[in-house]
């Protein structure tokens, strides 16, 4: 099931442009543009939250080696320890759930979505 | 993306009332009040009415049961608090407690199939994360008056121009960063939860995603609530 949907997202993407040519109709140069401007996003969304991703993981990896440094000098102080690197590590993995929005919005929420929905026959356009 | 079973859309649709899916497909007044985060915040405030109620039924001078638990669980909040913001701070607490517990309850509602966290909406965190900035400018006149304007001066008057423009983009940065964290938490949980159902269902590969949004939905509104205390610490404190 998940190699059907790779095949068909994969076969997708790569005839994006030849497909919308091969459309008869007015607007067909704007089509393509509008299609194109979908493909760029999708593009950059992947590569925004792997970067964001990248730089979350350090970040809350350089963390945790502090805060378990800390426990192993005094497990005396392991619950204030614990808690505070709690917060940390949920104020770090904020700023990657920014990039996951920006990316979702890039996604599903795109200016030329109803055009790709209407191309592939989810919504009409 | 498919659209979800949700239960009291289904029951409503049943009642005969206009539902929609989605708020792009509403156009009166009666299908925006029915959306999905707008019936479910009705749900998460009638669950925490009766729980209330129950604990708060007869109120015994040594408690037992639920009584008890939500004793601890509320003491424990205000001690938590006080620490943070100080004595003066005191009466400031039903807000964060009240927001802590739907936010928390509105969280773990997204863990149950057939049922919608409100909170996966931007529009619920938007208006919890107003609610609490315009509560700290709100605590800062009452507490300083007037001179609540020197919390955006800094430290040297002839920095003034410089330092509060930046203090302003500050307070708007508030509400963002307080909104879009709820809501991408969750809303992040809820799409990774459908896409591996979608893929994988049968196979029971959320489960082990569901204990992580059971962490992830506590620690979200604990950090929301230590935020917001924090907030108005700074907003009851004297301008340094």
């Amino acid at each position: 099931m998940s190699k059907k949907v790779g095949l068909l997202t994969t076969l997708f993407l790569l005839a994006l442009a030849t497909v919308a040519l091969a459309q008869e109709g007015a607007g067909t140069a704007e089509k393509v543009e509008g299609l194109r401007f979908f493909l760029y996003s999708a593009v950059a969304a992947g590569f925004g939250i792997a970067i964001a991703a990248f730089g979350c993981g350090i970040a809350q990896g350089i963390a945790l080696k502090s805060s378990v440094e800390g426990i192993a000098r005094n497990p005396e102080a392991s619950g204030k320890v614990t808690v505070t690197m709690l917060i940390g590590l949920a104020m770090i993995e904020s700023l990657c759930i920014y990039a996951l929005v920006i990316a979702l919005i890039l996604i599903y929420a795109n200016p030329v979505s109803s055009l790709i929905q209407g191309f592939i026959g989810l919504a009409a356009h | 993306m498919e659209h979800p079973i949700l239960f009291v859309n289904l029951l409503l649709e049943k009642l005969g009332l206009p539902v929609v899916a989605s708020a792009s497909q509403a156009h009166s007044f009666l299908q925006y009040l029915l959306l999905p985060h707008v019936t479910y915040t009705w749900v998460v405030m009638a669950v925490l009415f009766i729980l209330g109620s129950m604990a708060a039924k007869r109120l015994e001078m040594v408690p037992r049961g639920g009584q008890n638990f939500f004793e601890t669980v509320i003491v424990g909040i205000e001690n938590f608090m006080i620490d943070i913001t100080g004595e003066e701070g005191r009466f400031a607490f039903p807000v964060i407690a009240t927001l802590g517990f739907f936010i928390l309850l509105s969280n773990y509602m997204g863990m149950i199939p057939g049922f919608f966290a409100p909170t996966a909406s931007i529009n619920t965190t938007l208006a919890c994360a107003l609610i609490v900035v315009i509560f700290t400018h709100v605590i800062g006149i009452r507490f300083h008056g007037v001179k609540y304007i020197k919390h955006f001066m800094g430290p040297i008057w002839w920095l003034t121009p410089l330092i509060m423009p930046i203090e302003i983009i500050g307070h708007v940065a508030r509400v963002l960063s307080l909104s879009i964290r709820l809501f991408g938490n969750i809303m992040g949980e809820e799409l990774v939860l459908a896409i591996l159902f979608f893929l994988a269902g049968l196979y029971l590969a959320p489960l082990p995603m569901m204990f992580l949004g059971l962490f992830t939905g506590f620690i979200q509104a604990f950090i929301f609530c230590l935020l917001s205390m924090m907030y108005f610490a700074g907003a009851i404190e004297e301008a340094h």
